[in-house]
């Protein structure tokens, strides 16, 4: 990987054309299925676990959250519409692109999370993986979360799960790509639309799984993706009356409390990261831990449906 | 004023005239009942009731007491000990005491046998328990017998069975109980309530705290016997009885692990701030405003009686209730008559009446706001019919009543008023039904009439609702899992779904 001005290319390198300039990438938002940079016009420079200056990044601001929220909106009952085994195929076909991708996002996740390349790789198969795996959910949720009820009256009863509505993703600060995938499959693969706020110091591996989603028959809108500075983020994602669902994974520790006072103002779902649990440490290749239909239920409003049996 | 349904109406309503007895005009129709009470003398009311901490009744720290009245007479029925901080404290140290050593180490087996047996025992004294819960609530004695204290009964009969068997609920995870959970009531089905609470908590293996509303604590006090004659380990359950501080004290409490309220939607959001934070499991069941539509084709009669039962079924007061009717436009005089009709026959009065359809208001607070709301109504431009009945002399009574020309802005279509007060609103197409039923913050409940089945299944995946009655309203089942969309809160209580309110699930 070649170091020119500073800065060190996250492309892959090719050794025969050393001498060529590469063309690098603008680190951009992703909102209701475009590449807008921020309204605001700021940026920050995100840098290697080293230190090396990676790229600047966009700095979204609380009118970027908001178009983002109401593209979210506008989005989700398509998705949620859309036949499970749909969705299955949709998020099934993010994993075949990654996999495309595969040497990019390895050289990725390498530079922001300071790994070696057999690390980075284990990394970047796993997350491809993990799409795999709740891909697959999509069309047996409801069958093992859903229920028929044995009331004691002549009534059909039955509860089926059904997409909460718009999440809030606050992504894990460490885990850049793989901790990002394994909070924003949950809710997606059930029907919600997320709106994403990326690792803050960590964001560039996740601007490109935008650029995955954004080619893979995911809709516009359904994902959409913020880089920036959480402190400045959070407090209007957790306060947005039109978001209806909150992952506070990747919410620091002096912004918890203060979230979880907002989001109680709209009665908001919470998934929180219990407080035993280091974002740091938590290991993410462990499928165990990863891989659990409950992440996907935290995002599921329960429907019960009374039908009377008789003439 | 205009009259807005019969002005736009597309197609001339038929006859105007009712087919159903009754003259559409609000003249009570004569019928004669005889006085039908039901006996109070199987209640035995003490003069004074303790809080029950660790098994035993205890006066709260300082003796201080309030007094509970019978809201149908206003007359005292007893006082009863006001908690302190400290008394919370003592009884969330007696929970966790038995969770550590008691209740929380017996096997699933034996557990089950305990939540039997209080089924049984409400089974046994259940008529006891009716009659205490329409004195001290206003509920109808009918209601009471036949709906809050069998539900009861069956909410422990359910959970015991899972008690033993909750590797079956939770495939892949093993369930362990959260701790201690804090659990705060409402007055409006007492011990219905404490019942969805407490019969999966302890199911599950935790131990709890419960406060029941300062209006209504006799029933849960009464619970409390049945759990000594249960021989339910002490410190197990304990009840606290007070004011709200007491209930937020209750729910903030550093020693508390999960912490349940069913309530209004305002106190609820005060309890997720103040859990806000912590590890604290949180479950909210809330309020709610909901939409009962009647398509054009619905059985109308069957319809009539389950929009009666949607919002006069326990005086209204009653998170789930059908408030909104939304009725399409060219039925709407038809049903508007027919319901004006149905109110004339509602009885309203003592509680303790078997004839009796409404009882009484719960409190005098609670009368206070539906008397705002319908005054505000009326001031708003909303068309006001009640039908002439007597009210009783003493007591807290309100008229069913009914509002039309109801907009989607006026406050009776947007507060929850937990009365017996409707509002009718009307619809064209079943979009426009979608949007004015989902044009709320809540999302408890909604009831879909019509004969159509692919239509009745199309409606319920539209509306942002946890509870869908089609073809009828106001059903409860212990197996059938309860709870609301949005602002109505979240969790579910009933059913497998209500266990995992009260469970960690740890890898197998």
């Amino acid at each position: 990987m070649a170091a020119r001005d500073g800065r060190r290319s996250v492309t892959p390198a090719d050794p025969e054309a050393a001498a060529r300039i590469d063309v690098r990438k603008t680190y951009k938002l992703y909102i209701g299925g475009a590449f807008p940079r921020t309204e605001s016009g700021r940026s920050y420079l995100v840098s290697a676990a080293d230190g090396t200056p990676l790229a600047n990044a966009c700095r979204a601001s609380r009118k970027d959250l908001r178009d983002a929220v109401r593209a979210a909106r506008k989005a989700q009952p398509g998705w949620a519409g859309k036949t499970a085994m749909n969705r299955g195929q949709v998020l099934y076909r993010v994993a075949e692109l990654m996999e495309g991708r595969r040497d990019q996002f390895i050289a990725e996740v390498a530079a922001a999370e300071g790994l070696r390349g057999p690390r980075a790789a284990a990394v970047v198969d796993r997350a491809i993986d993990r799409w795999v795996w709740y891909a697959g959910w999509a069309d047996k949720i409801a069958q093992v979360l859903g229920s028929t009820n044995p009331v004691a009256a002549p009534f059909f009863n039955f509860t089926i799960p059904e997409a909460t509505g718009v999440v809030g993703v606050v992504a894990p600060e460490t885990s850049s790509l793989l901790g990002l995938v394994s909070r924003l499959a949950p809710p997606l693969v059930s029907g919600n639309a997320v709106v994403l706020i990326t690792s803050e110091t960590r964001p560039l591996p996740a601007v490109t799984l935008s650029e995955v989603l954004a080619t893979s028959d995911v809709p516009g809108g359904v994902v959409n993706v913020l880089t920036g500075r959480k402190a400045e983020l959070i407090p209007v994602m957790a306060a947005h009356v039109d978001v209806d669902a909150l992952d506070t994974w990747g919410v620091p520790e002096t912004l918890r409390l203060e979230t979880e006072q907002l989001a109680a103002d709209d009665v908001k779902r919470l998934s929180r990261r219990p407080r035993s649990v280091d974002d740091a440490r938590f290991d993410w290749l462990d499928d165990r831990a990863s891989e659990r239909p409950e992440w996907i239920a935290a995002f599921l409003e329960m429907k019960t449906v009374w039908h009377p049996i008789g003439v | 004023m205009v009259d807005r349904a019969r002005g736009t109406s597309l197609i001339p309503a038929p006859d105007p005239s009712p087919s159903s007895w009754g003259f559409g005009d609000g003249q009570a129709i004569p019928w004669e009942y005889a006085p039908a009470p039901e006996a109070r003398d199987i209640v035995t009311l003490r003069e004074r009731y303790g809080l029950f901490i660790n098994g035993r009744s205890v006066p709260a720290a300082g003796g201080a007491t309030f007094t509970s009245i019978d809201p149908s007479t206003e007359r005292p029925l007893a006082e009863v000990a006001r908690a302190t901080p400290a008394d919370v404290d003592k009884a969330v140290r007696a929970a966790r005491r038995a969770e550590r050593r008691s209740w929380g180490q017996l096997p699933g087996k034996e557990r089950a046998k305990y939540l039997f047996r209080i089924s049984r025992i409400l089974q046994e004294r259940s008529r006891e328990f009716a009659v205490l819960e329409s004195m001290d609530s206003g509920k109808p004695i009918k209601e009471s017998r036949d709906v809050d204290i069998p539900l009861a009964a069956n909410h422990f009969w359910y959970y015991a069975g899972w008690a033993d068997k909750l590797d079956y609920a939770f495939p892949g995870r093993v369930a362990r109980p959260l701790g201690v959970a804090a659990q705060i009531i409402p007055w409006n089905f007492p011990l219905l309530m404490l019942a969805w609470k407490i019969a999966p908590a302890l199911a599950a293996g935790n131990t709890v705290v419960l406060k029941p509303a300062s209006t209504t604590p006799l029933s849960a006090l009464l619970f409390a016997d049945v759990c000594v004659q249960a021989d339910l380990p002490p410190g197990t359950v304990n009840i606290v009885t007070g004011p709200g501080e007491i209930g937020m004290h209750l729910a903030t409490h550093p020693d508390v692990d999960k912490v349940a309220f069913t309530g209004s939607t305002e106190i609820g959001k005060k309890i997720g701030r103040g859990v806000a934070g912590t590890d604290k499991a949180l479950t909210l069941e809330l309020g709610g405003k909901a939409a009962n539509i009647v398509f054009d084709d619905a059985p109308l009669d069957q319809a009539i009686e389950g929009i009666v039962n949607g919002i006069y079924f326990n005086q209204g007061e009653v998170c789930c209730a059908g408030s909104r009717l939304l009725v399409q436009e060219s039925i709407a005089d038809t049903v508007i008559d027919k319901l004006k009709d149905r109110l004339s026959t509602i009885r309203v009065g003592d509680p303790l009446d078997k004839n009796t359809d409404v009882g009484a208001i719960n409190s005098k607070a609670q009368l206070d706001k539906i008397t705002e709301l319908v005054a505000s109504g009326v001031a708003e431009g909303a068309d006001l019919y009640q039908p002439a009945c007597d009210l009783p002399e003493r007591g807290y009574f309100f008229r069913p009543t009914l509002f039309t020309n109801v907009a989607q802005s006026h406050r009776i279509a947007q507060e929850e008023i937990f009365g017996p007060v409707l509002s009718v609103l009307t619809f064209r197409t079943p979009d426009e039904a979608v949007e004015k039923a989902n044009n709320t913050a809540y999302g408890l409940s909604a009831g879909i009439w019509t004969d159509k089945g692919s239509r009745i299944l199309d409606m319920v995946s539209r509306m942002k609702a946890g509870v869908v009655w089609a073809n009828t309203f106001n059903k409860f089942d212990p197996t059938s899992p309860f709870g609301g969309y949005k602002e109505s809160g979240f969790g579910r209580e009933g059913g497998m779904h209500g266990l995992h309110a009260y469970v960690r699930l740890e890898d197998r």
